[in-house]
């Protein structure tokens, strides 16, 4: 930056030079100021969503730049929700950014006090070996009737209702598949 | 006709009293607390977008209000206010119950005495806000009764910064870090302030503060950069009921009046405006509002008057000042780079 | 009623806003004073858990005034159908319907049928069943059935037939008039008036009214026929199936209703096809038959296509007619298996595995402590969420290891924590509270181990899969089966879009997707996830994906996101039109019948066969949809009818009545029946109740407590707690109480105080507010107190769990505990800590002389001599057994 640019930019200079004596406008506006804009309109790209929290369904536009969320706020092309949102749907960007976000997996072995790391592959091959043998435990295949059961006890879920129709698909038709009957919902609560 | 480079009185375009050429028309907020839902996404949505960090898990009890005033780390305020009166156009329930008298006094007193306790920046270097006294749900004389309350309302409002049309904050500004955006806003420039503080004082309202460990001077910025690429404020768009709108300042002024002519139509004889005058001590804000209640029951000043308000004279018969004014700016500026 | 909208929906309510600046009146009847109440025209107080006799007041105010909307009334409900002669009433018989079996605590609800219409078969054909059995756990699923109702029910178009439905109404209702109301309630005279006049007013022809209601509802041990009660309201005054009518359940996540459309529950199978009965339902044949009953009306007559489609996506070329398409491989219920008995389970050692899936219940649930020490001992949890819940925490935080009552290093359980992806990060549909799906696009990757439910459950069935490979055991067989090949992307994360698709349903024969459940066949040549979702992939197109602006479309906007059925919007909406199909009013238009064109058209998709004429009536022995007249709007009803009494489907009685919630202060001023004779309580040490009338002592819980949420935070915290633009906002469990109450039990604004019920004990910041006021009960004054639910021991605020002080008793058709009312103590002062809090709580349990049965014995005609029923447990902490007493 030469001197005189330098000068130019110094609020003062402009105050006493422009349209703006008083030094309250143009003059004292910084360079940061006139290059401002909003982050929104810099996105790279714009991924149409819905709040996670309540029932009411507003939709939400997710700014992404670099791979990252940016923003979060209503759209205002929603019939249901004209671009409005609420403190916790406002809140959206914290809940999905902020440094509470779990990202590994944890373990919490029997009679343990704290928690110790595990690999996610490991984890998973775990829980496939648990719930073999707990479905085992708790297979029932008739009723003192005599009338088919054909199912197990021995393994129960309950999950939240910010699940994805998707999911809980997938969710009632593998435990329907492995015969476990006590899968439950937030629904119910 | 307003004159030019006026510090006080009606101003007729103050983004052109600010050097502007061809400025949009003057953007404010007005919001209407009569469906007003107190629901806060406001605070959040400015938080959101304007990166402002909590302020802390204060416990205020101060009805539904956490948050208690307006503040660096604050820039949305919804104030709750209980009251043993009635609201045009509404029956709160309570005739022909076994009611004994109101408690919201009480609610009131040890919400003030937490207040109390509440720091802000600023304060340390005297230049603390302008002292609005302690909330209170009640006007004098307005007690639930000895035998028991019959009336009950609950108002909720949000408080913003105000966008004088003469503000204080920009016009005691020696650094040139406040300053009039085209679209008539006042708007801390992070870049220039130096945290001196004087603005803090400047204030009539008690907007503008000071952050902690940063130091440097903050406030509602009316989302400059959202109006820079068309956009609303995050405020007013979030408002989940409308009661924060925003648009050209002409355009609010006349539907805020149309609004309380419908108000008093529906028995809402309460309804008035707030901050829309451009006679009143500040030149009339950008920022204005449709209250239930006296000012002072919402935590604002009931006469706001810009500080500056003698200023002109000064100026008209003694340059000097403007000059010191001036000086002041170049040695704060000066020492700002140097940090 | 039972909503706080503002506070709960703030987006939805600026609807109710800008309504009511073009001049609706908003009423709010609720206990509490909230942010609701602040901006509607009139606060109506009433006591937590009466909103029964309130709406029964409005039945009565109707009826006897003859303000009921008569042509709509006479077309459109069961008004004139004539019950059988063997029915008797709660008027007749104390608060009891016939049928009343004390022993099960059940009804056989064979003579509350129609006249003409012959009981169904499971009724005739054997003896009661025990309440155990299945049919208990169908409600919720497929339509009641009512045999015959195709055919000629006795009907009186006149209304004056002693035994006509509209008869019987207003008998049942006849006491419940203002002055019982103001007793019952404690809402003056002057308030409940008030509603009546508004509510008749502005409903008819011209003008509708609608009812918003949400958990405040239903999380009562009456919950159903509280929905119930609304609805017999809005049909007398013609205000279903109409624009600005109806009764509106708000509910209170993302896509919970999606998880009873698709459900997540034990005894139903997606779309509301019942899970099957081991006794009852062993085949497909005697299924089908189940759901669809002889000689009925309606859609539910498809049901064998609905179910063999699902058969088929289930289990794809491995399903053939041959084998029932495979029907057997599903497992059978046979009893309670809901999440409350299930807990239950998991202390008594019966439950090996639990998983919990973006849920809290070690706050979120009753009776926290049973939640826990149920997870307390297990061999393994998984826990999947976006933070470090409570209930993921419990063996080294909880409440009882403050206690004493788990011991980190004496607690097996074996827990896995896996994160998960949030709403951002994964693609898929939620179902909002007006069953539209919207889709959301995946906005960025999920990092390190954050993975979606709809990963972790493919990649566990690929692993189960892979695992039991060649196993000739013929109980792996199901699993070996199952159709599990969804597209994936990038990798192994499934398509939700490929998944929806299935949910869509495909035509086998072409490959291509299905456009509605119209073309759903039931010889195996279609298939389909969930029959009422049909439709969203029409024309192969994603239709809950559409984003068409709203201004650019009418009012109904039918062209954002897909409602299911069919993207209707109002459902019945052939109520919005005359008998001869014309709008009942102009300015209340909705849909209507075109001659000119022969179809049914309007603003919104026709809930009606579009080509059957309004005069249309159908030939002799038609049976299903081919029975519906022209005239019948409620096209999933047996009988085409809505329905004022209802013959069939509820286990509590045909009509609602008012009864005192399981813990009340007061008795019952109506009948001897003090509570719902047919609620679920577990007589149980571990889940002791507070005494109720005519049990003594109930004056040792004198005050009535119910919950509440904020706007500010969510549910169990999870999603509020550990965001800190949230905490800050309301960062303090608080209990507020009256003005009154403070007085009298000495509590200071902001001061401590600790409430109590035979539970536990918790602490709160006492919040002394005008909103909360007293209320004269049968010339007592009640104090209602309110608590919101939201603290746990974790994340940045913290506060103790409020649903520890509730204990598990149900709704019986449901299943949906009662926690928004019980009762309880408040006292100055924090609680005590450790060991001492048991004490003090044994305490309080020995002045309340609670015993296994207290609340067990439901039926309460006779006073204290009915049945209890209890079932025997240990427990370390609980109330002392009848014995011990002696």
């Amino acid at each position: 930056m030469g001197i005189r640019t330098w000068i130019r930019s110094w609020p003062v200079y402009r105050q006493l030079t422009g349209d703006d004596p008083l030094g309250r406008g143009t003059a004292a506006q910084s360079p940061r100021s006139a290059a401002l804009g909003a982050r929104t309109t810099s996105a790279d790209r714009t991924a149409r969503s819905v709040c996670p929290f309540c029932a009411v369904g507003c939709a939400q536009n997710v700014y992404v730049k670099d791979g990252r969320i940016v923003q979060i706020e209503g759209d205002p092309d929603s019939p249901i929700s004209r671009g409005r949102l609420c403190p916790k749907g406002s809140a959206s960007k914290q809940l999905v950014t902020g440094p509470q976000r779990e990202r590994k997996v944890l373990y919490r072995a029997p009679y343990a006090t704290e928690w110790t790391e595990l690999d996610l592959d490991t984890a998973m091959d775990m829980v496939t070996d648990r719930v073999i043998e707990a479905r085992r435990k708790g297979w029932q295949d008739t009723d003192a009737h005599g009338n088919r059961l054909r199912r197990t006890m021995g393994i129960a879920g309950l999950g939240g209702a910010t699940l994805d129709n998707e999911e809980n698909y997938l969710i009632k038709k593998l435990f329907t598949a492995m015969g476990a009957v006590q899968i439950e919902n937030q629904a119910r609560i | 006709m307003s004159s030019r480079h006026s510090l006080f009185g009606p101003l007729e375009d103050v983004a052109a009293d600010a050097g502007h050429t061809d400025p949009p028309p003057r953007v404010g907020f007005f919001t209407d607390t009569s469906i007003c839902i107190g629901c806060k996404a406001c605070e959040v949505a400015c938080k959101e977008w304007n990166l402002v960090p909590d302020d802390g898990f204060n416990v205020l009890g101060m009805s539904f209000d956490n948050t208690g005033m307006l503040g660096a780390d604050s820039w949305r305020h919804v104030a709750f206010v209980e009251q043993a009166l009635p609201l045009g156009g509404q029956n709160p329930g309570l005739s022909g119950l076994p009611i004994g008298p109101s408690g919201s006094e009480e609610q009131a007193e040890v919400a003030a005495a937490g207040l109390r306790h509440d720091e802000r920046g600023g304060g340390e270097l005297g230049t603390g806000p302008v002292d609005l006294g302690m909330p209170s749900f009640q006007r004098p004389g307005d007690t639930g009764g000895a035998e028991g309350r019959t009336d009950f309302r609950w108002l909720m409002m949000s408080d913003v910064c105000k966008h004088c049309t003469h503000a204080g904050c920009l016009d005691v500004c020696p650094t040139g870090a406040l300053f009039r955006t085209e679209f008539g806003t006042v708007v801390v420039q992070q870049d220039i302030c130096n945290g001196c503080g004087y603005c803090v004082s400047g204030c009539p309202f008690g907007v503008i503060d000071r952050r902690h460990g940063d130091g440097r001077a903050q406030k509602c910025t009316l989302c400059y950069d959202r109006l820079r690429d068309g956009m609303e404020p995050a405020c007013a768009k979030a408002c989940p009921t409308d009661s924060i709108q925003f648009g050209p300042l002409d355009e609010l002024r006349e539907r805020a009046r149309l609004r309380v002519e419908q108000l008093h139509e529906d028995g809402v004889t309460e309804a008035r405006l707030y901050g829309d005058d451009p006679h009143d001590g500040v030149g009339g804000s950008g920022a204005f509002f449709l209250l239930l209640d006296d000012p002072e029951v919402y935590g604002l000043p009931p006469d706001p008057v810009v500080p500056t308000r003698d200023l002109g004279t000064m100026w008209k018969y003694a340059g000097m000042a403007a000059g010191v004014l001036a000086a002041a700016a170049v040695s704060a500026f000066a020492g700002g780079r140097g940090r | 009623m039972g909503s706080n909208m503002a506070e709960c929906h703030p987006v939805g309510f600026q609807w109710v806003t800008e309504a009511k600046a073009r001049g609706a009146k908003v009423f709010h009847i609720d206990p509490r004073f909230t942010r609701t109440s602040a901006l509607a025209d009139r606060h109506v107080p009433l006591r937590a858990g009466t909103d029964i006799a309130f709406l029964g007041g409005v039945i009565n105010y109707i009826l006897s005034h003859d303000l009921d909307f008569r042509e709509y009334v006479l077309a459109y409900t069961n008004a004139s159908f004539i019950v059988r002669e063997d029915y008797r009433d709660a008027e007749d018989l104390d608060g009891l319907f016939s049928g009343y079996d004390p022993e099960t605590a059940s009804y056989d609800p064979t003579t509350w049928q129609y006249e003409n219409t012959e009981p169904t078969s499971r009724d005739s054909a054997r003896p009661q069943e025990h309440k155990e059995e299945a049919a208990a756990y169908e409600h919720g699923a497929h339509g009641p059935e009512v045999k015959g109702a195709a055919g000629n029910i006795a009907t009186d178009p006149t209304l004056q037939h002693p035994r006509c439905v509209y008869q019987i109404l207003k008998r049942h209702y006849a006491r419940y008039t203002p002055e019982m109301v103001e007793e019952v309630c404690g809402t003056p005279k002057e308030h409940f008036l008030r509603v009546c006049e508004v509510w008749t007013a502005n409903s008819g022809r011209e003008r509708t009214s609608a009812v918003v209601y949400s958990v405040g509802w239903t999380q009562h041990s009456t919950g159903s026929q509280y929905i119930r009660a609304a609805s017999i309201v809005q049909l007398l005054l013609g205000n279903i199936g109409r624009p600005g009518g109806g009764v509106f359940a708000l509910r209170g996540h993302a896509s919970i209703q999606g998880s009873t459309d698709i459900p997540t529950l034990f005894n139903l199978l997606p779309g509301y096809l019942p899970m099957p009965s081991a006794s009852t339902t062993p085949d497909l044949a005697s299924y089908i038959e189940h759901i669809r009953a002889d000689g009925q009306k309606g859609f539910w007559h498809h049901a064998d296509a609905y179910i063999v489609s699902l058969l088929k996506e289930y289990w794809g070329d491995a399903a053939t007619p041959e084998n029932d398409f495979c029907f057997d491989y599903l497992p059978r219920i046979d009893g309670d298996h809901g999440t409350y008995r299930t807990v239950m389970d998991m202390i008594d050692g019966k439950v090996f595995g639990y998983f919990l899936l973006g849920q809290n219940p070690a706050v979120g649930s009753a009776h926290g402590k049973l939640q826990r020490l149920g997870m307390a001992n297990l061999d393994w949890m998984v826990v999947r969420d976006l933070v470090m819940i409570e209930s993921a925490t419990f063996w080294k935080d909880s409440p009882e290891v403050e206690t004493g009552e788990i011991v980190p290093e004496h607690c097996r359980t074996e827990v896995f924590f896996f994160p998960a992806a949030s709403h951002v990060e994964k693609e898929g549909t939620f179902t909002q509270t007006q069953r539209m799906l919207q889709w959301r696009e995946k906005a960025v990757d999920p990092v390190g181990d954050q993975r979606s439910d709809l990963w972790f459950f493919h990649q566990l069935g690929l692993r189960l899969k892979e695992r039991l490979a060649g196993s000739t055991d013929e109980r792996d067989r199901p699993l070996l089966d199952l159709a599990w090949d969804y597209a994936t992307h990038d990798g192994d994360e499934p398509s939700a879009d490929d998944v929806l698709r299935h949910i869509n349903g495909h035509d086998l024969t072409t490959g291509r997707v299905v456009d509605s459940y119209l073309d759903l066949k039931a010889d195996g040549t279609t298939s389909c996830g969930c029959w009422i979702y049909s439709g969203v992939y029409a024309d192969g197109v994603n239709q809950a994906a559409r984003r068409k602006p709203r201004r650019e479309q009418n009012l109904y906007a039918l062209e954002w996101g897909w409602v299911w059925p069919l993207n209707r919007r109002v459902l019945y909406n052939r109520a919005s039109a005359d008998l001869q199909g014309r709008p009942w009013s102009e300015r209340k238009a909705l849909v209507w019948w075109d001659e000119e064109r022969g179809e049914w058209t309007g603003h919104d998709v026709p809930d009606f066969e579009p080509r059957k004429p309004p005069g249309y009536v159908p030939p002799p022995g038609a049976t299903g949809p081919s029975a519906l007249h022209g005239d019948d709007p409620f096209i999933m009803q047996a009988d085409g009818k809505g329905w004022l009494f209802a013959p069939a489907g509820l286990l509590d009685g045909p009509l609602p009545t008012h009864y005192e919630p399981h813990e009340s202060p007061v008795r019952n001023p109506l009948y001897g029946q003090q509570g719902n004779p047919t609620r679920r309580v577990y007589g149980r040490l571990d889940n002791p109740s507070n005494p109720a009338p005519p049990e003594p002592h109930s004056e040792v819980f004198p005050y009535v407590l119910t919950t509440a949420r904020l706007t500010e935070h969510h549910t169990a915290g999870g999603m509020s707690r550990w965001v800190p633009y949230l905490s800050e906002l309301q960062p303090y469990l608080f209990v507020e109480v009256s003005p009154e109450l403070a007085r009298a039990r000495g509590l200071e604004h902001m001061g401590w105080a600790h409430v109590v019920t035979s539970r536990t004990a918790v602490d709160a910041r006492v919040m002394v507010t005008d909103r909360m006021k007293p209320l004269r009960v049968q010339d007592r004054v009640i104090h209602q107190i309110w608590l919101p639910y939201h603290w746990g021991g974790s994340g940045l605020v913290d506060g103790d769990v409020v649903n520890d002080l509730f204990g598990v008793a149900l709704e019986p058709n449901v299943f949906i505990q009662e926690t928004k009312v019980t009762t309880c103590d408040v006292r100055p002062g924090r609680r005590p800590r450790g060991r001492e809090l048991l004490d003090y709580v044994t305490r309080y349990r020995e002045r309340a002389g609670i015993t296994l049965e207290t609340g067990t014995r439901v039926a309460t005609t006779d006073g204290l001599g009915g049945v209890s029923h209890t079932e025997p447990t240990k427990g370390p902490d609980g109330p002392r057994r009848p014995e011990e007493d002696a």
